[in-house]
């Protein structure tokens, strides 16, 4: 699902996906109690050029959903496809040639880089990988990614240490960018960086964008920093995507009483502007025992007796906008 | 340059500790007053001046190491009444000149050590990766092997060895490097688990390394440190292993001189020729120590972080 | 907001903190001057390196080793000077009279000991309270940070609670000896945006229940616009701008206000490139004379390279160290 028509397959699509992981105890004979459902019947697709914002708190499965993506990890149940070929389960050449195609930013910049390997060569890794070239070739090519990214060429024998924090993100980014990939996740980018870093790092980002039809999904927790560049938003909460829809139309028309507290959170850079403030009550409880029905019902300040019976699905409310809500049948 | 903000004070800087309490004056010496760096030079040139032994023995040694001159035998070092410039240490039952046999001993030392620490070294650093790496059943399998190496009595395995293979070189160095790659495999392995969780690996695997350029690329080049240290500080334990296993006659056989077996030798006589026991001792004792200092330095220069090794 | 109308209770004038190093001298907080008022909640925002951390640490005197050491300033709590105090002293301030909560969770509680035991240590060192009614302080202590099942959090180590939890745990103790000041570094940056907003709800309540000051370190002026009765920025060693929260949002006077406003990405209005500051911070080895921000400031000009600007006033109890202010 995704919003209005697309021209043929769209560039990546998620179809029903979930990962459980098994909960044991025990050091001998290994007993599992249960199981720990990170993401449970995830769906959304993403077309080329396009951004779309995964949101959500920890623990409601954004982060794993972004490692079943990159295939770091495989799936319960579901499937990811990239034009239309399932990802998980390849091996060889056509791994290689999916590593190539999908690419990542992680949101540390300390843990990001390999502090003993000079910034040339981690950009240049996927590169040498591959044998795209020989070594003027890559050096060549390292040197355009550093000009792209805001950084001297010079630098590219330089060491992790001797870079900022906001530096060392961009190198992660030329990183990605080496092999001319068609989806880069973008996991917290810029959540590690400083207020006025984390500017730079977003105007670069669409840059790069505009430029190289490249998409983006964007795993993040700040609604703004979201707003800012993801056409599409997906919410998530305990494994679920609740809410779903264009950027401007779900900013505009906040349906899912999750996403209504979790806007209200928002502090709003400025002191005279108090909207309804929606104050959850209690902990998000544990993914290894999800609440019946409706995962959010325990929280909700707007329970009914139905949703704890009964998980609504996904319906939509405007074209393109989906809610899984039951106030919306209501 | 920005200063990172701390929220918590750092811990004091750790005092030098000596293997041998008695000689605690050393480390002290060699704090200095200053906030300077504080740079190991005693036990640096004692390791300097022992590995030039074992390097130059030949052009060092006044005398052969093993010709025998009975006529000569137990001669006490010069300055002790009887002893003379001729030999300045004196000389063994057999009038073999103890400075000598020192001079040609450091080099048996020195190529057991060498030899023993790359090869028990090298084991466990590969196994250490790989367990570390791979986790699951591998690492299962290879931790209980550990474990199989630490409980086995090492010397008893060692004498085993010679008894079955006969003494010499190869033996030794095998009984040793069995003795050391255990704990190596063991804090290598602890580093390589916390290495994964750091960023750059799943990016590696990201970027498209496969298993065996991440081990060797990515994590071996950040586990090097650690491997450095563990080196000088288990130069020590090897140098003491091969002397003892001399010592219990299951090392290098006479009459090729090395420390342990200089020590032995003397044993039934430490009363009237001390100094055929004790000036291998203070030998061995001068080279650990030096080399636990320096391997303590090192680390710290290194990084601090390794403090618990 | 909270009535701020109270005594000054933490006067800090002039502080300077330096780090000695073998390289040179990192001036790292160089003359920061504020005060609190009983009821106050003042926000201290600034981006990494700028100081704010370490001046929270020389209040509580508990600079980290390895050459930091306060040269210069007062820091008058309740018109006593504590940089005079000595060591022994210090540790019954600290904790009674000023007291800290820091960004990790994680760290700030002892994994090995149970909750209930760090809070009756904590609140053994003020009251000297016999071992059973330390248990049911340590109960009600719970109870007022809003965990809930106290009986049975008591015994639960750090390691089970989650992070929302741990933070009202360490917030529980930092309060447990009543301080007048408390000094919160970065306290929700760790936390979810739902339970940080639980979180600052929770602060302001006790706050106003005990009348304490609070300096509120971070980075988010969101937060700031929550939490605070005033606001200070600051920016390489030195507070530049410093004002009622409405006002310093309203009209933000210094460049540096300005541009760290206008760079965060916003809720409303257009979504276009963000604004952004152009080259580095000094480095606090080597400040220039003049203002700190003239490098990298739009309006510089030359007497801004040339001498360090005054305060100066720009509107009720507002004030910014810009010499574009003199026209005001």
């Amino acid at each position: 699902m995704s919003g209005g028509e697309f021209h043929g397959k769209p560039l990546l699509q998620v179809e029903h996906l979930r990962k459980y992981y098994p909960f044991t105890k025990g050091v001998l004979l290994a007993k599992t109690l249960g199981q720990v459902k990170a993401v449970d019947d995830v769906s959304f697709a993403i077309e080329a050029g396009e951004t779309l914002g995964l949101v959500g708190e920890s623990g409601c499965g954004k982060t794993t959903t972004s490692k079943l993506i990159l295939n770091l990890e495989e799936p319960s149940d579901g499937r990811v496809l990239l034009h239309g070929k399932p990802i998980h389960g390849l091996a060889g050449a056509a791994l290689r040639e999916y590593r190539a195609r999908v690419q990542a930013v992680f949101q540390d910049p300390w843990s990001s880089l390999n502090p003993r390997m000079t910034i040339g060569r981690t950009i240049a890794e996927s590169l040498i990988v591959t044998g795209w070239g020989n070594r003027a070739a890559i050096a060549e090519r390292v040197g355009e990614l550093l000009d792209q990214v805001g950084l001297r060429r010079d630098q590219i024998t330089q060491y992790p240490h001797e870079f900022s924090g906001g530096q060392r993100q961009r190198i992660a980014l030329a990183s990605a960018l080496a092999s001319q990939p068609q989806l880069i996740v973008l996991d917290e980018p810029v959540s590690a960086l400083d207020v006025s870093i984390r500017a730079q790092m977003m105007n670069l980002l669409k840059d790069i964008q505009a430029r190289s039809n490249v998409a983006y999904l964007l795993v993040a927790h700040d609604l703004a920093t979201v707003r800012h560049m993801a056409d599409y938003t997906a919410v998530m909460y305990l494994g679920k995507i609740v809410e779903y829809g264009p950027t401007q139309a779900l900013f505009d028309n906040v349906t899912h009483p999750y996403t209504k507290a979790l806007f209200s959170a928002v502090l709003p850079p400025r002191p005279d502007r108090r909207e309804e403030e929606i104050v959850l009550a209690g902990e998000v409880p544990s993914p290894l025992n999800p609440p019946s029905g409706c995962r959010f019902h325990t929280r909700c300040p707007f329970a009914m007796a139905q949703c704890s019976r009964e998980e609504p699905p996904l319906r939509e409310l405007a074209p393109g906008h989906l809610a899984a809500c039951h106030l919306l049948t209501a | 340059m920005s200063i990172p903000a701390s929220a918590s004070p750092k811990p004091a800087t750790e005092t030098l500790r000596p293997a041998i309490p008695a000689l605690a004056w050393i480390p002290r010496l060699l704090r200095g007053r200053s906030r300077r760096r504080r740079v190991p030079w005693i036990p640096i040139c004692i390791i300097v001046v022992m590995v030039s032994m074992a390097l130059f023995a030949p052009l060092l040694a006044p005398y052969s190491p093993i010709d025998q001159t009975l006529r000569d035998k137990l001669i006490p070092p010069f300055w002790v009444a009887g002893g003379g410039v001729d030999h300045i240490l004196g000389t063994d039952a057999f009038g073999r000149d103890m400075l000598s046999r020192l001079i040609y001993g450091a080099r048996v030392s020195l190529i057991v050590a060498a030899l023993a620490l790359t090869a028990g070294g090298g084991v466990g650093l590969v196994i250490g990766i790989v367990s570390g790496y791979f986790g699951g059943a591998v690492d299962n399998a290879l931790m209980r092997l550990v474990d199989a190496a630490f409980t086995f009595p090492a010397i008893l395995f060692a004498l085993l060895l010679a008894v079955t293979m006969g003494q010499g070189l190869g033996t030794l160095v095998l009984a040793i490097s069995l003795l050391l790659w255990a704990s190596f495999a063991r804090v290598i392995r602890g580093e390589v688990l916390s290495l994964k969780q750091r960023d750059f690996v799943a990016l590696a695997k990201v970027r498209g390394c496969s298993s065996a350029r991440i081990m060797l690329t990515h994590i071996l080049p950040n586990v090097l440190n650690t491997f450095m240290v563990l080196v000088t500080l288990n130069i020590g334990v090897v140098i003491i292993a091969e002397a003892s296993l001399s010592f219990l006659g299951a090392g290098i056989p006479p009459p090729t001189p090395t420390w342990g077996l200089m020590v032995s030798d003397g044993r039934g006589r430490i009363a009237e020729a001390w100094w055929v026991s004790l000036i291998p001792g203070i030998a061995i004792t001068l080279l650990v120590l030096s080399v636990n200092v320096f391997g303590d330095w090192l680390r710290d220069r290194l990084d601090p972080r390794l403090r618990q090794l | 907001m909270t009535d701020a109308n109270g005594d000054i209770v933490l006067d800090v004038r002039e502080l300077q903190t330096h780090f000695f190093l073998r390289r040179g001298i990192v001036k790292a907080v160089d003359g920061v001057s504020f005060s609190l008022r009983r009821g106050e909640v003042l926000g201290l925002v600034g981006e990494s390196g700028c100081g704010k951390s370490l001046t929270a640490l020389s209040l509580m005197r508990l600079l980290p080793k390895g050459g930091a050491r306060t040269i210069h300033g007062q820091v008058l709590l309740n018109g006593d000077d504590i940089l005079t105090r000595t060591p022994r002293e210090m540790r019954e301030i600290r904790g009674r009279e000023i007291s800290m909560i820091l960004q990790d969770p994680q760290t700030s509680l002892n994994p090995v000991f149970t909750i209930g035991d760090q809070l009756r240590e904590a609140i053994f060192r003020r009251s000297r309270a016999r071992h059973r009614d330390l248990m049911r302080e340590a109960i009600d202590a719970l109870r007022r940070v809003d965990i809930s099942a106290p009986e049975q959090r008591i015994g639960q180590f750090p390691h089970q609670m989650s992070g929302g939890m741990k933070q009202r745990v360490v917030g529980a103790i930092a309060i447990s000896g009543h301080p007048q000041v408390l000094i919160a570094d970065e306290p929700t940056t760790a936390l979810d945006v739902t339970i940080q907003l639980q979180y600052l709800k929770l602060l302001k309540r006790l706050q106003q229940e005990t009348g304490m000051a609070i300096l509120f370190i971070t980075h988010d002026f969101g937060v700031v616009a929550r939490m605070c009765d005033r606001v200070a920025v600051m920016y390489a060693g030195r507070i530049v701008e410093c004002g009622p929260v409405a006002e310093v949002f309203d009209n933000p006077s210094h460049p540096y206000t300005q541009a760290l406003i206008a760079s965060v990405p916003k809720m409303t209005g257009s979504t276009a490139r963000l604004y952004t500051i152009e080259g580095q911070p000094p480095s606090l080895m080597d400040l220039p004379v003049g203002c700190r921000f003239a490098a990298r400031c739009p309006h510089a000009e030359e007497r801004c390279e040339s001498a360090y600007p005054p305060s100066f006033t720009v509107g009720a109890a507002h004030t910014a160290d810009c010499w574009r202010m003199t026209a005001r």
